[in-house]
C-alpha cells in the first residue's frame, strides 16, 4: 500500500447515515454514546414520573399494581444499563484516547458493535412493556421464584440482559486493550488521568462480573422452561442461590456505576482549584481496593435471607471496610480543593455537589452495613434514598459535570454558563427535596416498591414527589443547553479551562475528526496530574 | 380536590411549621417494643451520630475552604500534592471508627441470632397476597387478610378516599396473637414467592423464602398493636399484605386460642350445611374479596394477559365446566394458587356461587358444601 | 511514513451494525420460541444464518487486512490482549455455574437435609429428605425424574480427559511446527487436534444418551442433573465452537496462510483450545469425580 493512499485514507471523514452507523471513530461512537444515554435517561425519568405520580398521594390514582411493578423494574433496568452505563462508556470513547495520545479505541470496529447492539436491547426490553402479561415486574434483581411467573416478556427479558452483556463486555476488553496497549511513549501507568485509571479498573470489574449475571440469567432460563431445579428447594436448590450471584454481579456493577464518576470528579476538582490533585498514587490504590474489595461484600444486599451468622459478620466487616479507601477519595478530594483558587463553573458545582451529596449515600451506606441495623433498613424507603444518593446525586451528577466540562473540547463552543448555573441548582435542590425525605419514609417504616401506602407516609411522599417532578423538568434545561452549544456561542480555545491539565486540551477545540495519529511526543509539563 | 391543594400548600410552606409538628410526622427509626428493637435503636442511633459527626467535619473543611480559597478572592493556588502523614492519619481513623461500630454490631447479631428457650412457636408463611400463621404447640393455624375496608379504599376509581381510614394497608381480618413477655420463636417461610416479614417494632425483619425456613426470635415487652407490611416484592399484591401482631397477656392469649379453636369449629360445622342463594352469595362476596379480588378485580374482569377474567368466562358460565371451577379453586392452576387448604368448603362453595352468579354471570348456579367436598381427593 | 509505522484504524464497517441486527433477530427467534409462536424457528435460524453470515463477512474482512500487511506489532498486541481478556470473561461465566454447583453441595442440600442451619428447614418441611451427593431422590421426590444411577468418573469422561488433554499437545506440537515453518507437520498436528475434538463431542453426545435414556438422568432430575446437564452442556458446546475455529485455522493452514512469526488467529484458538482443556479439568474432578 502506498503512502499517499494511506494517508489520504486516514484524512476525509466519512459523511451522512454512515458515516455514524458504520463507525470505527472513538469520538462519533463516543458521541452516539452519549446521545443514547440521554434519551435513555428521558425514558427512564418518565417512568421515574409515573412512580413518583402514583405515589403523590394515598390511593391509587394512576396505574394498576402491575404495571406500577412494570415501572419500577423498567425504571432500574433503563438507568443503569441504558442511562448511566452507556453514558460512562461514551465518555471513556470520547476521553481516553485523547488524554492517553490514541490515535483510536484498539478495537475500533468492536467498539461501534458495543455501541450498536444497545439500541436493539433496548428494543427488546421496552417491547415487553406491551406484551402479555405485561413488561418484567419483579423489580430489576429478577429474584425467582417472582420472575419466574412473568409472562411473554420473561424470555425478552433474559435475552435483554444477555445482549446487553455483550456489548459492555466488548466494552470493557475495547478499553483495557486501549490503555494498556495505545499509551502515547512516555504515559506511563502512574502518569495517566485518573479519569483512565477508574476506567480501566471499570473495565476489569465488567469483565469479571457481567459473565457471571449471564451465567445466572441463563439458569433462570432454563429453570423456567426445562425443568432445572437451580432456584427451587424441591429439586434441591434454593431461590437465594440466584442472590448470591445476582449480587456477586450487583455489588460491582454498583461500582462500575460510580468508579468513572470518581474519575470525572479527580479531574475537574484540581482544574477548578488549580492545584494538583491530592494524592494521586493514594486515589488509585483507594480506586483498586474498592474494587477488589467489590467481590467480597455481595451478600450485604441480602442479610435479611437469613444466612449463617459467620457469613452475616464476614460480609458485615467487609463493608464496613469499604468505607476506608472511600473515604481517602473524599478527604483526598477536600484537600485538592484546600488552599487552591477556586471558580465555581458548572462542572466544578456538579463536582462539589457529588462529593458532598455521594459521601451522604456514602453515609446511609456505612450505616446498611450494619447488619443488625440493616434488618431494619433492608428494603425500605431508606435503601431507595441511599442509592440514589450514590447513583443520582452521584453519578449522574458526575456525568453532567463531565457533559460540562468537555463540551467545549466536543463542540467547539462554550456552552451558555448562567443557564447552566441555573440548571445546577434547580437539579441539585430538586434531588434533595426528591430523596432527603426518603431517608425519613424508610426509617417510618415504609416499605419500596409498594403502589400505594398509609396516610402516615403522605406528607413526605408528597414533598418527594415534588422534588421528583421538579428534577425531572430541570433536566429539559440541560438537553436545551447542550443543543444551543453544539449550535454556536462562544468559541472555544484549545484549552478550554484556564486550569486544565492533560493531552486532550492539547488539540483544537473542537477535536479534529482524527488525532493523535502518530504518538505525541510529552513533555514533562504535559504528564503532570 | 380542593383538600388535596391544601396538602400541597401545607407541605410546601413544611419550613414555616414549629419542630414539635415535625416531630409527628415520623422522622426517625422507632424505637420499638422489645429489648432488641431498643438495642437495634441504639446502634443507629450510634451509627447516625458517627456519621453526622464525621459530616460535619468534613463539609465544614469543604465549606471553610470554598469560601476561603477562591481565586475571586486573589489568592495565589499552593503546590503541594500529598502529605504521607495525613493520608496514614485519614486512613487509620476511619478504620478506628468501624472497629468501634462492628464490635457492638457483632454482639448485638449474636444475640438476635439465638433462638434457643423460646415458649411458643409460630411459623408464618407468606402467600400471595397474605399471612399464614401456624401455632404450632397450640395447632392452631390462621390466615391473616388485608381488611376489608383498605380493599375497597385501594381500588384504583375516584370515590374513595383512604385518607379516611388510619390504618389504610396496615390493617388485616386477622392479627397475630402473642403474649407478651415471652420468648417466642418465629420461623418465616413461603408458599410461593419470597415475601419478607416485618413489624418494625419488632426490630427486625426477615425474608420468608420458598422451601426454606428462617429462625428468629422476639419478646415483645408492651401490650398493643403493632402493624407492618411485606418488605419484599412478591407481585401485584405486595403492597397490600400487611402484618398485624396483637400483644396480649399470656391469660389473654390463652383464653383467645380456645375462643379461636372453638370458633373455627363452629364455622367448619356451619360450612358443611346447606345455604340459601342469599347466605351463598353474602358470604361468597366477602370470600371474593379476601382472597379473589387482588387478581380478578372488583368487577371480577382480571387483568388483561395476566389475571383471567371471571365475567363471562368459559370456566364460570358453562355448566359443563363447574366441577373444574371449583376443582380449580381447589387444587389452583398455573398462577393461581390452590385455596383448598386456607378456604373450607362452604367458603369454596358460597364462592362459586359467587362468582358464577356475580359479574353479569347470572347462570343461577348453586353450589353447596356437598359439592365442594365431593371434589376433594 | 510507512503503513506500519500508525496504528492501523479501519474504515467504516459495515459488519459492527450488522451484526447487531443479527444478535437481535436471533434472540427474538429464541424468545418467540420459548414463548411458543408458530413462527419461532423461521426467526431464528434467519438469526442464526444472519450471525453466521457476519462472523464469515467480518473475519474475512479481517484475514484480508492482515494479509494486505496493515496491521502492526501494536494491533497484533491488542488482538491478543482483546482475546485473552474475552477467554477470562468466559472463564467468570461458567464461574457462575461452578458457583451454583459448591452453593447446592456445600450448602443448600445440607440445609435441606438438615445439617448446620437448616434444623428447621429440615423439620419442617422436608422431614423425609436425606441430604446426599449425587442427589437421586430430591426433597420434593414428586415431579421429578429420579435417577437409577449417575456417569461414573472412570468410564467415558476420564477417557475423554485422556482426549482432551491428549488434543491440547497436538495442538502445541502443531504451533512448534509452525513456528519451525514445517507445514506439512503443522496441517497434520492441526488435523489430529480438530478430530479429537470432534470426537470428544461424540463420545460425550453418547454418553447423554445413554443417561438420559438408561439411567433417567435428565435436566428435571433435580439439582444434580441441573448442574451435571449445565456444565457438561456449556462445556461440550464451547468444544463444538473451539473445534469449528480449529477447522477454520486448518483449513486456512492447507490455503498457505500464517508465517513463522504472524499467525496470531492460530495462537488465539490455541489459547481458547487450552481454555475448554482446562474447564474440562475442572469438570471432571468437580462435576464426575468427587
Amino acid at each position: 500500500m502506498s503512502t499517499v493512499a494511506h494517508e489520504h485514507d486516514h484524512h476525509h471523514a466519512p459523511t451522512g447515515l454512515k458515516r455514524w452507523i458504520f463507525s470505527t471513530n472513538h469520538k462519533d461512537i463516543g458521541t452516539l454514546y452519549l446521545i443514547f444515554s440521554l434519551m435513555m435517561f428521558f425514558i427512564g425519568g418518565a417512568m421515574a414520573m409515573i412512580i413518583r405520580a402514583e405515589l403523590f398521594q394515598p390511593g391509587l390514582q394512576f396505574v394498576d399494581p402491575q404495571f406500577y411493578n412494570s415501572m419500577v423494574t423498567v425504571h432500574a433496568l433503563i438507568m443503569i444499563f441504558g442511562a448511566v452505563m452507556p453514558a460512562g462508556v461514551g465518555l471513556a470513547n470520547w476521553m481516553i484516547p485523547l488524554m492517553i495520545g490514541a490515535p483510536d479505541m484498539a478495537l475500533p470496529r468492536m467498539n461501534n458493535m458495543s455501541f450498536w447492539i444497545l439500541p436493539f436491547g433496548f428494543a427488546l426490553l421496552i417491547s415487553t412493556l406491551f406484551m402479555n402479561g405485561g413488561g418484567p415486574a419483579g423489580g430489576w434483581t429478577m429474584y425467582p421464584p417472582l420472575v419466574l411467573q412473568l409472562g411473554d416478556a420473561f424470555p425478552f427479558l433474559i435475552f435483554t440482559v444477555h445482549i446487553l452483556g455483550v456489548s459492555s463486555i466488548m466494552g470493557a476488553i475495547n478499553i483495557i486493550a486501549t490503555v494498556f496497549n495505545m499509551r502515547a511513549p512516555g504515559m506511563t501507568l502512574m502518569k495517566m488521568p485518573l479519569f483512565v485509571w477508574t476506567w480501566v479498573i471499570t473495565a476489569f470489574l465488567l469483565i469479571a462480573s457481567l459473565p457471571v449475571l449471564a451465567g445466572a440469567v441463563t439458569m433462570l432460563l432454563t429453570d423456567k422452561y426445562f425443568g432445572t431445579s437451580f432456584f427451587n428447594a424441591a429439586g434441591g436448590g434454593d431461590p437465594v442461590l440466584f442472590q448470591h450471584i445476582f449480587w456477586f454481579f450487583g455489588h460491582p456493577e454498583v461500582y462500575i456505576l460510580a468508579l468513572p464518576a470518581f474519575g470525572i470528579v479527580s479531574t475537574i476538582i484540581p482544574t477548578f482549584a488549580r492545584k494538583p490533585l491530592f494524592g494521586y498514587a493514594s486515589m488509585v490504590y483507594a480506586t483498586a481496593s474498592i474494587a477488589i474489595l467489590s467481590f467480597f461484600v455481595w451478600a450485604h444486599h441480602m442479610f435479611t435471607v437469613g444466612m449463617p451468622i459467620k457469613g452475616e459478620l464476614f460480609f458485615m466487616y467487609a463493608t464496613m471496610l469499604i468505607a476506608v479507601p472511600t473515604g481517602v477519595k473524599v478527604f483526598n478530594w477536600m484537600a485538592t480543593m484546600w488552599r487552591g483558587a477556586m471558580t465555581f463553573e458548572a462542572p466544578m458545582l456538579f463536582s462539589i455537589a457529588f462529593v458532598i451529596l455521594f459521601t451522604i449515600g456514602g453515609f446511609s451506606g456505612l450505616m446498611l452495613g450494619i447488619t443488625p441495623v440493616d434488618f431494619q433498613y433492608h428494603d425500605t424507603y431508606f435503601v431507595v434514598a441511599h442509592f440514589h444518593y450514590v447513583l443520582l446525586t452521584g453519578a449522574v451528577f458526575s456525568l453532567m459535570a463531565a457533559a460540562y466540562y468537555w463540551l467545549p473540547k466536543w463542540t467547539g463552543y462554550m456552552y451558555d454558563e448562567k443557564l447552566a448555573k441555573i440548571h445546577f441548582w434547580l437539579s441539585t435542590i430538586a434531588a434533595n427535596v426528591l430523596f432527603f425525605p426518603q431517608h425519613f419514609l424508610g426509617l417510618a417504616g415504609m416499605p419500596r416498591r409498594i403502589p400505594d401506602y398509609n396516610i402516615v407516609f403522605a406528607d413526605f411522599n408528597m414533598i418527594s414527589s415534588i422534588g421528583g417532578f421538579a428534577y425531572g423538568i430541570s433536566q429539559l434545561l440541560f438537553v436545551y443547553i447542550v443543543i444551543k452549544c453544539a449550535l454556536g456561542g462562544k468559541k472555544a480555545k484549545a484549552q478550554a479551562w484556564e486550569g486544565a491539565k492533560g493531552l486532550e486540551w492539547t488539540v483544537p477545540s473542537p477535536a479534529p475528526f482524527h488525532t493523535f495519529e502518530t504518538p505525541p511526543k510529552l513533555t514533562k509539563s504535559m504528564l503532570e496530574n | 380536590m380542593t383538600s388535596i391543594y391544601k396538602k400541597i400548600l401545607q407541605v410546601l410552606f413544611l419550613a414555616t411549621l414549629p419542630l414539635t409538628v415535625l416531630a409527628d410526622w415520623g422522622l426517625n427509626m422507632r424505637e420499638g417494643v422489645t429489648p432488641i428493637s431498643q438495642k437495634v435503636y441504639d446502634m443507629h442511633m450510634v451509627s447516625l451520630w458517627v456519621v453526622t459527626i464525621i459530616g460535619i467535619v468534613v463539609f465544614g473543611i469543604m465549606f471553610w475552604s470554598i469560601f476561603h480559597h477562591r481565586k475571586s478572592r486573589g489568592v495565589k493556588p499552593a503546590k503541594f500534592s500529598h502529605s504521607t502523614t495525613v493520608e496514614i492519619i485519614w486512613t487509620a481513623i476511619p478504620l478506628l471508627i468501624i472497629i468501634g461500630l462492628a464490635i457492638p454490631a457483632t454482639k448485638l447479631l449474636i444475640e438476635m441470632d439465638d433462638t434457643s428457650d423460646t415458649a411458643l412457636t409460630v411459623k408464618a408463611v407468606g402467600y400471595q397476597w397474605k399471612w399464614k400463621y401456624e401455632y404450632l404447640e397450640d395447632d392452631l393455624t390462621i390466615y391473616s387478610n388485608l381488611d376489608e375496608k383498605s380493599v375497597e379504599l385501594s381500588q384504583r376509581v375516584d370515590s374513595v378516599n383512604p385518607m379516611e381510614h388510619p390504618d389504610y394497608l396496615l390493617d388485616v381480618d386477622e392479627p397475630l396473637v402473642l403474649p407478651t413477655n415471652t420468648k417466642i420463636r418465629i420461623l418465616t417461610t413461603a408458599n410461593d414467592v419470597i415475601h419478607a416479614w416485618w413489624v418494625p417494632d419488632l426490630g427486625w425483619k426477615r425474608d420468608a423464602i420458598p422451601g426454606f425456613i428462617n429462625d428468629n426470635w422476639t419478646m415483645i415487652n408492651e401490650p398493643g398493636t403493632y402493624r407492618g407490611q411485606c418488605a419484599e416484592i412478591c407481585g401485584k399484591g405486595h403492597g397490600y399484605m400487611p402484618i398485624v401482631v396483637k400483644a396480649v397477656s399470656m391469660d389473654e392469649y390463652k383464653t383467645w386460642v380456645a375462643e379461636k379453636k372453638q370458633e373455627q369449629v363452629a364455622a367448619a360445622e356451619a360450612s358443611s350445611k346447606e345455604m340459601s342463594m342469599e347466605e351463598l352469595m353474602t358470604k361468597g362476596e366477602a370470600v371474593y374479596k379476601a382472597n379473589c379480588l387482588a387478581c380478578h378485580q372488583a368487577n371480577g374482569e382480571g387483568v388483561q394477559g395476566v389475571f383471567p377474567a371471571i365475567a363471562g368466562s368459559q370456566l364460570a358460565t358453562k355448566p359443563e365446566n363447574l366441577q373444574a371451577h371449583i376443582t380449580q379453586i381447589i387444587y389452583g392452576k398455573n398462577l393461581m394458587p390452590a385455596f383448598g387448604e386456607q378456604l373450607n368448603d362452604g367458603d369454596i362453595a358460597s364462592v362459586v356461587t359467587y362468582t358464577r352468579n356475580a359479574f353479569g354471570n347470572d347462570t343461577g348456579d348453586v353450589v353447596q358444601a356437598a359439592d365442594v367436598a365431593a371434589e376433594r381427593k | 511514513m510507512a503503513a506500519k509505522d500508525i496504528y492501523y484504524v479501519p474504515e467504516g464497517s459495515k459488519w459492527p451494525i450488522f451484526g447487531s441486527f443479527a444478535l437481535f433477530v436471533l434472540f427474538i427467534g429464541g424468545a418467540l420460541l420459548f414463548n411458543g409462536n408458530a413462527n419461532a424457528n423461521v426467526v431464528l435460524y434467519i438469526g442464526i444464518a444472519l450471525v453466521a453470515y457476519m462472523f464469515v463477512g467480518w473475519f474475512n474482512d479481517v484475514i484480508g487486512e492482515s494479509r494486505s500487511g496493515k496491521y502492526n506489532g501494536q494491533v497484533d498486541v491488542s488482538f491478543r490482549m482483546g482475546m485473552g481478556w474475552f477467554i477470562f470473561s468466559e472463564v467468570m461465566f461458567f464461574a457462575a455455574f461452578f458457583g451454583a454447583l459448591y452453593y447446592a453441595r456445600m450448602y443448600s442440600i445440607p440445609w435441606l437435609g438438615g445439617l448446620g442451619s437448616g434444623t428447621a428447614t429440615h423439620e419442617f418441611l422436608w422431614s423425609a429428605f436425606e441430604a446426599a451427593w449425587p442427589l437421586s431422590v430430591t426433597p420434593d421426590p414428586t415431579n421429578y425424574d429420579q435417577p437409577s444411577d449417575v456417569v461414573p468418573a472412570f468410564g467415558v469422561p476420564a477417557i475423554n480427559t485422556l482426549i482432551l488433554l491428549t488434543s491440547g499437545v497436538t495442538v502445541t506440537f502443531a504451533h512448534w511446527a509452525l513456528k519451525n515453518n514445517k507445514r506439512t507437520s503443522l496441517n497434520l498436528w492441526l488435523a489430529a487436534t480438530v478430530i479429537l475434538g470432534f470426537v470428544f463431542v461424540f463420545f460425550q453426545a453418547e454418553e447423554y444418551i445413554h443417561a438420559y435414556n438408561d439411567l433417567n438422568l435428565k435436566l428435571s432430575s433435580g439439582i444434580y442433573g441441573s448442574t451435571f446437564y449445565m456444565l457438561t452442556g456449556f462445556h461440550g458446546f464451547h468444544v463444538t465452537m473451539g473445534a469449528i475455529m480449529l477447522l477454520v485455522i486448518l483449513l486456512r493452514t492447507i490455503k498457505g496462510h500464517f508465517s513463522k512469526k504472524d499467525h496470531f488467529a492460530f495462537e488465539a484458538v490455541a489459547w481458547y483450545w487450552h481454555f475448554v482443556d482446562v474447564v474440562w479439568l475442572g469438570l471432571f474432578i468437580f462435576v464426575y469425580w468427587i
